[in-house]
């Protein structure tokens, strides 16, 4: 209450505060860096390509998550479904004689919608579970990773739905001037979920929902509706990057995605999004996506085992969240 | 005879920013020592280095004439030195009993908690103080006041010799407040010293036997509250001379603008009817529990709709929800400003634009020039005391705080303004242009609905007072017939 201590306005900062501030910004460039130097392989157009395109599937799963967070939740379906909407979407996109779907393949660009619909659908029970019925976010989002991979394994029968069609699998496959299609998509849904959360009245309902939700209600917020809608929103973005996956490998499989929702949250609260809601970035989230993604790259490069990846990523959550408390401890 | 605390020339800085430059005190045995000073004063700086919270710059303190200097608050009440904070911590699962001796339960065999003494021990205590608490109750079924006992209990338990109360009236009405004075009261006949820190003078004025005045972390004078005025006591703590403790400049009209007819709420709030008029401050008074935040709950669409009717100017209106009561030109600044007034995470800026986004916006897009101009509208109109409107909520002071809450809803263009414990914890200052937004609102034709426990505020503001007992209409008190003892006399 009576703590002045602030920075000076106009003052310097300080070199902990600007570590604090732009820890993982630096944490980025220095791991980059260090990979540059010790790898050859590391700063070349395509490792590089490589990289982002195998960060596009968890960046847009990690910045649906981060909707959620803020407002206090926490979503653990999108694994499942990403797998759902993968196997729904190509069921209706395969070329295969299986006969999973009449008349398939339909057009790319309606097995899509089909398979955001699904996403969106799961994120929709998933909040009116926890807007409506008050059920803890942890709770119902963990029945529905539960219900999500079990609809999975009964649409497809437990086997792989091979074969897609050449314009679906583009969204995967493909490039534009150079550039593999999921980056765009990356960077597309970063764009937009960066211009709502920023400029919009719904992004200002999030934060103050997440925020203090009493206070949002008492302004006469639609408290309901806003928890209700970043499920949505999640659940759609879990269904775009299940049709991004199954279009990368050709076909969809009904194990996919498994434990995905770790590496989302891992992202988010890397990207300095407090689990405790209303504070955090959609531009952190995306950073500590690309941050995980050239960690993976880098150790794979290196020769490292896949089991010590595990293991230093553990540690760089922790880190984060320290290097966070630390922070808030000082303000 | 050595005092029971001494502390002398204590400093502190945070970052270079001096919060205390000269902190003395000096508390007797068997006295009741205030400490006054407005928010930024340093007190709360001081007595964190008291109780080991902080270390200090500089400085010496002494325990019955011994140095001593504490890491930690638990030497500090192993030194017999406890705290009562302004927020209370209580795990509300588990009983007073258990709350009570939090870590230092009697243990039978085997590690077992020894309920059966535990309880008896509680109990003796609380039976101690005339608190009317059982000592098994869970701490989560008490009121916010009862759980203020409880923690003051805590204290007492460590037979601590120093106690200090910070604000601890803050949530309590009246009659609870009268039983928090009898505990003190027996505390200082058996010699123990009590530091009270509070906004509220008058409550200083009838259990203090001294002050000690802070003003900007400097020691500005202390002395026996017997040779000393309200008035000066202001001026000291304030730093100029304050002409009038209240700002009033409104007339009520005779438009009608608010009806309540046979309105049921909450908390067995019943049958309750009255009219509010255009530039008219209505005063709700009643104890704790008499169901006066339940009435403004009810009215601003916060609790399920129940019996009766409510007319705004002249037409029904359902009340539905906090939007429908925002719509029919409602605002409620509540009584808890951190829990439900405000986005703590937030600037300033958020803060004051988050009742009006829809008319900020566009299309669902907000625009930027809108909400700087509107908080900038507000932060001007309402002096509230920022570094800008980027500013994080969290650091203003408690006046300005509240000062955000309110111009939150002034961008909203009410007609009706409940206020729900309006200057609880703001300081002096600040709790003077509290009642001038007040005023300007009524004589600008608002019309203002006051929930208050301090009784010198509503006789202060207060135009007419209907009073409220076990839910239920008491009477009503017009501004020539209002008394203190009239007020009390319905209440009770």
């Amino acid at each position: 209450m009576e703590l002045k201590a602030k920075t000076p306005a106009g003052g310097s900062l300080s070199g902990g505060q600007i570590v604090q501030r732009y820890g993982i910004v630096i944490a980025l460039l220095l791991a980059c860096l260090t990979l540059t130097l010790i790898s050859d392989n590391f700063l070349t157009t395509r490792n590089v390509l490589n990289v982002l395109r195998q960060t596009s599937i968890n960046g847009v799963l990690a910045i649906g998550m981060t909707f959620v967070i803020l407002t206090r939740g926490i979503d653990l379906s999108v694994g499942s479904v990403v797998a759902l909407s993968g196997v729904v979407a190509a069921s209706f996109a395969t070329t295969s004689s299986a006969g999973f779907i009449p008349g398939a393949p339909w057009p790319a660009g309606i097995a899509i919608l089909i398979g955001l619909a699904v996403g969106m659908g799961c994120g929709a029970v998933s909040g009116v579970i926890v807007a409506r019925y008050r059920v803890p976010a942890f709770v119902a989002t963990l029945g529905m990773l539960s219900a999500a991979r079990g609809l999975t394994l009964l649409y497809s029968g437990g086997r792989p739905i091979p074969a897609l069609s050449e314009t679906f699998r583009w969204i995967g496959t493909g490039s534009i001037l150079g550039i593999p299609v999921p980056i765009f998509l990356l960077l597309g849904t970063f764009a937009l979920a960066h211009f709502v959360l920023t400029q919009t009245r719904f992004g200002r309902h999030v934060y103050a929902v997440g925020g203090n939700p009493h206070a949002a209600k008492v302004s006469g917020l639609p408290v309901n509706r806003i928890r209700f809608l970043v499920y949505v929103i999640s659940g759609a973005l879990a269904g775009l990057a299940g049709m991004i996956l199954a279009a990368r490998t050709g076909s969809a499989l009904p194990q996919a995605g498994i434990a995905y929702e770790l590496d989302a949250i891992a992202a988010v609260v890397i990207g300095g999004t407090s689990l405790a809601g209303g504070v955090g970035r959609v531009s952190g989230t995306l950073i500590g996506a690309l941050l995980i993604g050239v960690m993976n790259n880098g150790l794979d490069l290196m020769g490292v085992e896949s089991y010590y990846q595990q293991v230093i990523k553990g540690f760089l959550i922790v880190a984060a969240v320290m290097l966070d408390q630390s922070k808030n401890k000082q303000d | 005879m050595s005092a029971l605390l001494e502390v002398t020339d204590l400093v502190k800085s945070f970052s270079g920013v001096p919060a205390l430059r000269d902190g003395r005190f000096r508390l007797e045995p068997g006295s009741v020592h205030a400490l006054c000073g407005g928010n930024g004063a340093g007190k709360s700086t001081f007595l964190k280095i008291v109780m080991g919270i902080q270390p200090r710059d500089g400085g010496m303190i002494r325990r019955r004439g011994q140095e001593v200097s504490f890491a930690s608050p638990a030497e500090a009440l192993q030194n017999g030195i406890a705290i009562v904070e302004q927020e209370l911590s209580p795990v509300p699962a588990m009983s007073v009993a258990e709350n009570i001796y939090l870590g230092r339960e009697p243990v039978g065999r085997f590690g077992r908690i020894d309920f059966a003494t535990l309880n008896r021990q509680t109990q003796n205590l609380l039976d101690g103080f005339g608190f009317a608490i059982r000592a098994t109750d869970l701490m989560m079924d008490l009121t916010v006041a009862q759980t203020q006992l409880v923690e003051i209990a805590k204290a007492l338990s460590y037979d601590a010799e120093v106690i200090i109360l910070d604000e601890p009236t803050s949530a309590l009405g009246e009659a609870e407040a009268e039983h928090l004075f009898a505990a003190i009261a027996t505390l200082k006949a058996r010699g123990k010293g009590v530091i009270y820190v509070s906004h509220r003078l008058s409550e200083i004025f009838s259990i203090a036997d001294s002050y000690t005045v802070f003003r900007d972390g400097r020691f500005v004078q202390t002395g026996a509250m017997a040779d000393v005025t309200k008035d000066q006591l202001i001026q000291l703590i304030v730093g100029r001379p304050l002409t009038e403790e209240f700002i009033k400049e409104n007339t009520p009209g005779t438009e009608i603008v608010l009806e309540v007819r046979g309105l049921s709420a909450a908390r067995g709030v019943r049958d309750v009817s009255f009219t509010a008029r255009r530039g008219e401050i209505l005063g709700l008074y009643g104890l704790m529990g008499a169901g006066r935040t339940e009435i403004f709950d009810r009215l601003f669409g916060l609790s399920d709709v129940t019996g009766g009717e409510i007319f705004v100017e002249g037409a029904p209106v359902a009340l539905r929800s906090p939007a429908e009561a925002i719509a029919a030109g409602i605002a409620y600044v509540t009584e808890d400003r951190k829990g439900s007034g405000l986005v703590l995470s937030g600037s300033v800026r958020d803060n004051l634009c988050l009742a009006t986004l829809g008319a900020l916006s566009r299309a669902g897009v907000m625009n930027g020039t809108a909400e700087g101009g509107a908080a900038a509208r507000m932060i001007e109109a309402l002096k509230i005391k920022t570094a800008g409107d980027a500013l994080g909520v969290a650091q203003l002071s408690g006046g300005n705080q509240q000062k955000v809450v309110l111009g939150k809803w002034f961008l909203t263009a009410p007609r009706i303004l409940l206020l729900d414990e309006p200057t609880r914890g703001v300081d002096v200052g600040a709790k003077r242009e509290i009642y001038r937004v007040m005023s300007d609102f009524a004589r600008g034709g608002g019309t203002v609905l006051m929930v208050s426990s301090e009784t010198d505020e509503m006789l202060g503001m207060a135009d007419r007072v209907i009073v409220l007992k076990n839910g239920r209409l008491a009477g009503e008190l017009g501004r020539d017939a209002l008394s203190a003892e009239g007020l009390l006399h319905l209440a009770a």
